[in-house]
């Protein structure tokens, strides 16, 4: 038995069906688009980058606007009924001077589309608590789920791994048969007991429920306390992160965050004695998960401006450094998604005032040192000066070098967190445009931050984007780069599309701060200027016909 | 500043500078960091044998397991098969983790849907889930077959994949005659073997018993083919592709199973192949009607292969074979089960591993090697370690059962060289650190996680297994066949001469043994 399948190529060309049943990509519908869709000059890659000049600098507005809503339906083609109708809510084009993208977003993905989204355990294990460096974070359930996010997010620290520091263990326990059946209560209550003894001198613990967990009906709560109690009041903190909860990481963020209200503020309670002695100039970094070293390359700036931090939050910290965070005087909130909760929890309870900053690129390092000077009185805002200031001959030599080599190319994004609009500036600074951009679990508080401060006209906006649509989207969009995950990352290169990852800055970083944007500037050079990207095509292929072929 | 535009500092060199020493310094004071007296007493403490014992006491707490959960194995085995889209039923981040498991490890695309069930579906069951998720699969990715599997959450609020692909097909999700193999994989049993097992004999099973009931089954008419399984196995590309070259020069009729060497291995030449190579769906039936089956791995197979043999087939299961004694049996079972006689071109890349042997084996001799990985893997490496002289000491598979443990003693028993071994079956990567201090070993063989262990007990990894992540394109090349066995060779090689170059270094020190010539 053969079938035919159609492939879909870069160039753009009209593809035609390979009869090799061995070598065949997914699109039955991709023959039916590129017949309908226009060709012109954005469909082919070459003819824009002759001239040197960038795609949609080469169009007007209206254009692209009207290219890309075209797109949208297109790519709706391939959907039953039912599916296209809530999909469409989540495609759109950026129109200037509106509150937000015009997308839905946070709402459930749809079975079986290749949605790029994980789960509440993802956001609380793999993001909030995972990088606490001097609690135990125990997996409680079977054994995939800390297997595959051990040690996989860079979170980097300082500690002796395995004796008082654990991000890179994986404590899982590793439930069986039995415990689903009976329950796994007796089996935590060991547990605990064994890094107790095992551990000694491990800070705190944490229990990150994986989907049986709630389904079977356990009471970790119960555990987690009078462990607590046994062990002179030890922090135990039940996390009720299920992976089946809520529609994305973005509940197991929310539920992580009210964790550490109801297990350890709410422990310590609001007068209880700071292990230093306060200043005025007492800062925490919020949501900032030191993903290749990012919260140092920021905690630096903010040092030499004359602040003081006195918390991480979460890459790099301790338990100590969240109990003492109600003692800061301000709370600067890098990934607004993650961590919003707890900051405005400070805020109520506290009257700890937060603020949001950007640490990508040099234009939004700049605003955002200003703007968080602002809180603060007349020697933080000269300090902000200063480091601006001293930072400006490392920007313009960083800028002089990649900025000739980047001019006018185009990125498209889809990342999680803040990164889908934090970054855009960084990328204008080195004179690129990103002319796609989407939240893996967004809400809509994001995208009005994105279509109020980021993204231009016409820009292409994907919620919740599924392989499909975004493979679509970059074949006919033809961008010099796309930033993503790991589980797009070979999909486009194989397309020939230079890539970067952007949740792990692909193995590299820092990117936060001054000296992390030279460290951007470097990586976005070498993907998309890397001479590889020139040889895709075996020289003799595509070569004119011999003739007495063409007499056939 | 230690930054600058003409010399990028990236992490690597950038906080090891005075300005972030001294932050880093700083911040200490907030972390209410322990005494460094206290985290060396400790960390001393836990290199003893009396840490040993208490580690070895666990009952409850697992640390650093060397083992995945099923529904991986049946990602892993379900694109094997031409046109393939997995779908794991359950929650979706799951298959999350496993696209990008499978990505880090093979440094390539992994595709697999999941039907994102949530908390209504946990009360409701994920029916609707299945109906929508099978539609919207079939119409975007345009598949020839999806085969189903289950995330723990499916399993514990009890499904019914039979029932649900039934419903789905009668509601018109997908044509009625359309293939979905399925297979329960909970999480909660076994490992990423014993999923693949179950993936694998869902797929045999529907196709050779009447597809869930929709067809008659399928009478078997005996050929000359023989089946050929894999099993779970990191270097699946470079092994099926050497396996393929020796079942071609002997000439004999073959069927891989489950053939994912092609999909994890596209080239990049500007097209995205989503499914690529794959044992045809005619090949997956028509296997029915082989002679014999051959399984590389018994443990990833132990539910498949008996199946098998109760459809009237010979079945014959190796330990992932590496080396010449494995190499040497696995040709003389082939040859015996196909009748065909094994060419010389064989013997002399029997030779010319046994040459390389001899010449290398003054310096594996006597060595001591821990093992740890997928039951099979290490059995077939200890195999090889015992006829190059080694001295395998711990052989440790998180995964691996009584029968295993029995088995491996036995090869061990076998040899003189393995009479100091012992073998650990469902133990951690935490007990395999306690073992290193306290009866240490010369090298450590297992996959990317053992850099921890390399890092703590300062033992030298060398790795061999799944995942391995920080070293790329291994999985390219084979381990098994006689070339295999070369390359597995060379591998230790290099790592035990890198080792003694090394040790010798030392300017001033040891000008002495710092040889040209090894």
């Amino acid at each position: 038995m053969r079938f035919v399948a159609f492939a879909t190529k870069r160039s753009g060309a009209r593809r035609k069906p390979i009869p090799n049943p061995l070598v065949y990509s997914f699109r039955g519908a991709g023959m039916l688009v590129a017949e309908t869709w226009p060709s012109g000059p954005y469909c082919n890659r070459k003819a824009s980058k002759d001239i040197g000049m960038s795609l949609a600098t080469t169009q007007s507005i209206s254009e692209i606007r009207a290219r890309n809503k075209e797109l949208i339906e297109e790519v709706l083609k391939v959907y039953p009924e039912k599916t296209a109708k809530r999909r469409a809510k989540h495609l759109n084009v950026h129109e200037a001077g509106k509150s937000d993208c015009g997308v839905k977003s946070n709402l459930k993905s749809i079975p079986g589309v290749m949605t790029i989204r994980g789960c509440a355990y993802a956001g609380s294990k793999g993001v909030v608590w995972g990088p606490i460096k001097d609690m135990v974070h125990i997996s409680h359930g079977p054994v995939g789920c800390g297997q595959y996010s051990w040690g996989s997010r860079r979170n980097y620290y300082v500690g002796t791994t395995g004796i008082d520091t654990f991000v890179t263990l994986q404590f899982t326990s590793d439930f069986q048969e039995k415990d689903i059946v009976f329950g796994g209560d007796k089996k935590l209550n060991k547990i605990i007991d064994e890094v107790q003894e095992l551990f000694p001198l491990n800070n705190g613990i944490t229990v990150q429920s994986e989907c049986p967990i709630g389904l079977i009906g356990d009471d970790i709560e119960a555990v987690s306390r009078a462990k607590s109690k046994e062990y002179d009041g030890k922090t135990i903190v039940p996390v009720r992160c299920e992976g089946f909860r809520g529609v994305s990481q973005s509940l197991g963020h929310h539920i992580a965050n009210d964790a550490v209200r109801d297990w350890i503020f709410d422990k310590n309670g609001p007068d209880s004695k700071p292990r230093f002695e306060p200043t005025p100039y007492d800062v925490a970094i919020i949501g900032d998960y030191n993903i290749g070293g990012d919260a140092w390359s920021s905690r630096i700036l903010l040092e030499e401006m004359g602040l003081r931090v006195i918390a991480q939050w979460s890459g790099d910290g301790s338990l100590a450094e969240l109990e003492a965070t109600p003692k800061a005087k301000l709370n600067i909130l890098h990934c607004y998604r993650s961590m919003n909760y707890i900051s405005r929890h400070m805020e109520e309870k506290f009257g700890i005032p937060w603020c949001e900053y950007n640490f990508f690129g040099p234009s939004k390092i700049a605003e955002s040192l200003r703007k968080i000077a602002s809180y603060f009185d007349d020697k933080i805002r000269e300090g902000a000066e200063r480091v601006i200031e001293k930072y400006q001959p490392l920007v313009n030599a960083v800028t002089a070098k990649y900025r000739p080599r980047l001019q006018g190319k185009t990125v498209m994004l889809f990342v999680g967190g803040l990164r889908p609009r934090h970054v855009i500036g960084a990328y204008e600074d080195l004179g690129m445009e990103v002319i796609g951009t989407g939240y893996e679990f967004g809400h809509n508080d994001d995208y009005q931050r994105t279509a109020q401060h980021y993204v231009k006209d016409s820009t292409l906006i994907y919620d919740d984007v599924n392989g499909y649509e975004f493979e679509r989207f970059v074949e006919k969009l033809q961008p010099d780069l796309v930033g993503s995950g790991i589980k797009e990352k070979y999909v486009f290169q194989k397309m020939g599309v230079p890539f970067r990852q952007m949740h792990s800055w692909d193995y590299s970083g820092p990117y936060h701060g001054y000296d992390g944007f030279a460290v951007f500037a470097r990586d976005m050079d070498m993907a998309v200027n890397s001479p590889i990207w020139k040889k895709l095509k075996a020289p003799w292929k595509d070569v004119p016909k011999p003739s007495l072929l063409a007499a056939e | 500043m230690a930054q600058s535009a003409e010399h990028v500092l990236d992490h690597l060199e950038l906080f090891r500078g005075p300005e972030y020493q001294q932050m880093l310094a700083n911040k200490k004071a907030f972390e209410n960091p322990r005494e460094s007296a206290e985290v060396e007493r400790i960390r001393e403490w836990t290199k003893t044998p009396e840490y040993r014992e208490k580690n070895f006491a666990r009952e409850a707490l697992t640390i650093n397991p060397a083992k995945a959960c099923q529904p991986l194995g049946a990602v892993f085995a379900s694109v094997g098969f031409e046109g393939t889209l997995p779908f794991v039923h359950g929650s979706q981040g799951c298959v999350a983790y496993y696209r990008s498991h499978l990505s880090r490890h093979f440094k390539e695309p992994s595709s697999c849907v999941s039907s994102s069930m949530t908390e209504d579906a946990a009360v409701f069951g994920g029916l609707n889930n299945m109906i929508d998720g099978l539609a919207n699969s079939y119409n975007m990715y345009k598949p020839r077959m999806i085969a189903v599997s289950t995330t723990c959450m499916a399993e514990v609020i009890g499904d019914d994949l039979n029932a649900f692909i039934k419903t789905s097909k009668e509601k018109g999700s997908v044509p009625a005659d359309f293939d979905v193999p399925f297979a329960h994989t909970p999480a909660f049993v076994g490992s990423h073997i014993t999923g693949y097992d179950n993936a694998l004999k869902g797929i045999l099973e529907h196709f050779w018993d009447g597809k869930a009931g929709t067809a008659p089954k399928l009478e078997r008419k005996p050929n000359d083919k023989i089946n050929f399984i894999g099993g779970f196995d990191g270097y699946t590309v470079g092994n099926l592709r050497e396996i393929k070259r020796i079942f071609e020069i002997m000439g004999i009729e073959y069927t891989v199973l489950a053939d994912n060497s092609e999909v994890f291995d596209t080239p990049t030449d500007g097209e995205f192949r989503m499914y690529d190579g794959g044992t045809t769906l005619e090949d997956a039936a028509n296997a029915v009607h082989a002679k014999a089956t051959i399984s590389m791995q018994q443990w990833c197979t132990e539910k498949t292969l008996p199946f098998i043999a109760e459809h009237g087939q010979d079945v014959v299961a190796f330990n992932h074979p590496v080396g010449l004694s494995a190499t040497d049996d696995f040709l003389v079972a082939l040859s015996r089960i196909s009748g065909k006689d094994i060419p010389e071109e064989l013997a002399r890349e029997r030779g010319r591993l046994v040459d390389a042997m001899t010449d290398s084996s003054a310096h594996i001799h006597g060595k001591k090697f821990a093992i740890y990985g997928d039951p099979d893997l290490c059995y077939g490496l200890a195999a090889f370690l015992l006829e190059l002289g080694a001295e395998p000491t711990h052989v440790l598979s998180t995964n691996g059962n009584k029968a295993w443990e029995e088995k491996t003693k036995a090869l061990l028993a076998s040899s003189t060289f393995g009479q100091n071994c012992h073998v650990y079956p469902g133990r951690d990567l935490w007990h395999m650190r306690s073992l290193l201090f306290t009866e240490p070993v010369d090298f450590l063989i297992g996959n990317t996680y053992g850099k921890y262990l390399e890092r703590d007990t300062g033992t030298p990894l060398i790795r061999i297994g799944f995942p391995v992540f920080d070293r790329h394109h291994h999985h390219r090349s084979a381990v098994w066949g006689y070339q295999g066995g070369m390359n597995v060779l060379v591998k230790i090689l290099d790592k035990i001469f890198d080792e003694l170059d090394k040790k010798t270094s030392l300017l001033g020190k040891t000008d002495y043994s710092f040889d040209i010539i090894r």
